[in-house]
């Protein structure tokens, strides 16, 4: 099977360059991911991240024929030939494959993603119906990969000041949560023209999504608490 | 003067209902000028000097021009934040802006109401 990779390693290579590799994959070959082990096994200079091969940690999110997504859940047999591999666009190249994702964490901290409460902590947990919990269906399944913020032109624009899909549907996680009490400051937070307001609902994050969400409707969502909490 | 990027400045909610809002009135307004172009079928400047020299008309149409203007504000806003990265040039031209579809917004009045 045919492939182009993106190669680039700053301390050797003045600019980046694409290789092209013929492997011959073997029949249990059937992810991506598996056929990037084996290109790894002939040529160990490529760099690549990857941890869980199975969906769940996010790390080795990458731009697959134009578009994001992760190497591991992405099956070959659906992908055309020669199959060009790229980094996660609008994120500065580490090396080959591998992203500095700084910036992006940078923006997911930004929105303070963890439970507040000001109340004493239960003796067990904090309870919640079974109605509140489904609330956070969609939400908190995020995994962090990255793949919709750097698919998002907003985000590529200003990702010092747009905290991006990701962020946002975080940002909405925990405004949704029965057990948080600090809605109206993070609605604060976020009523700026660049935080939430550079989001113009083009859905990009949505089309690429491995896990199947849908930020555009967490910041419909965020938009919406604002108006209600405004009218 | 600090060196990191300030952001927070608390508002955009307002701007983004605003584009919602005057995008249904501009919408509401093609609407029913169509109708209404096929409903009277003006045919020469008699005609349609008659339709403008209608009040509702008159404010009708005033209200999708000004609809119009704010909605470019949002819009040009927009743009000049995603592009315009020095301060100064960016305040210059938002206050371009503004000032340029403040004079159409006046000018359209005076069209509107010197037909008679």
């Amino acid at each position: 099977m045919k492939f182009r990779i993106y190669r680039y390693d700053p301390e050797k290579d003045s600019s980046p360059y694409m290789k092209d590799y013929d492997v011959a994959l073997e029949p249990s070959d059937r992810m991506l991911l598996d056929a990037l082990v084996r290109i790894k096994s002939q040529d160990d200079s490529l760099s690549l991240r990857r941890s869980c091969r199975e969906g769940v940690c996010g790390s080795d999110a990458m731009n697959i024929n134009g578009k994001n997504g992760l190497a591991c859940i992405t099956k070959l047999a659906d992908l055309r030939e020669p199959v060009e591999l790229r980094p996660l666009p609008g994120l500065p190249v580490i090396r080959d494959l591998i992203v500095d994702m700084s910036q992006f964490f940078k923006q997911y901290h930004s929105i303070r993603p963890y439970l507040r409460n000001e109340e004493p902590p239960p003796e067990r947990e904090r309870l919640q119906s079974p109605a509140e919990r489904e609330e956070l269906d969609g939400l908190y399944e995020c995994i962090l990969c990255a793949c919709c913020s750097t698919a998002c032109p907003s985000f590529w624009w200003n990702p010092d000041k747009f905290v991006g899909p990701a962020g946002l549907l975080a940002a909405y996680r925990f405004i949704a949560d029965s057990r948080d009490q600090a809605t109206n400051d993070r609605l604060d937070d976020l009523e700026d023209p660049y935080r939430l307001f550079r989001c113009h609902s083009i859905m990009n994050c949505v089309d690429v999504c491995p896990k199947g969400l849908n930020p555009t409707h967490a910041i419909g969502k965020i938009k919406e608490v604002m108006v209600k909490r405004m009218v | 003067m600090v060196k990191r990027i300030p952001v927070g400045a608390h508002y955009g909610l307002r701007d983004w209902l605003v584009q919602r809002v005057t995008a249904v009135v501009m919408a509401v307004y093609a609407v029913v000028l169509f109708l209404v172009l096929l409903t009277q079928r003006p045919s020469g400047f008699e005609a349609w000097k008659a339709l403008f020299a209608c009040q509702w008309m008159r404010l009708a149409t005033l209200l999708f021009l000004l609809s119009l203007f704010w909605h470019a504000w949002v819009g040009m806003r927009d743009i000049l934040m995603d592009y315009v990265h020095a301060t100064g040039a960016r305040l210059v031209l938002q206050v371009g802006v503004i000032l340029l579809l403040v004079a159409y917004g006046l000018w359209s009045i005076q069209i509107l109401w010197s037909i008679n």
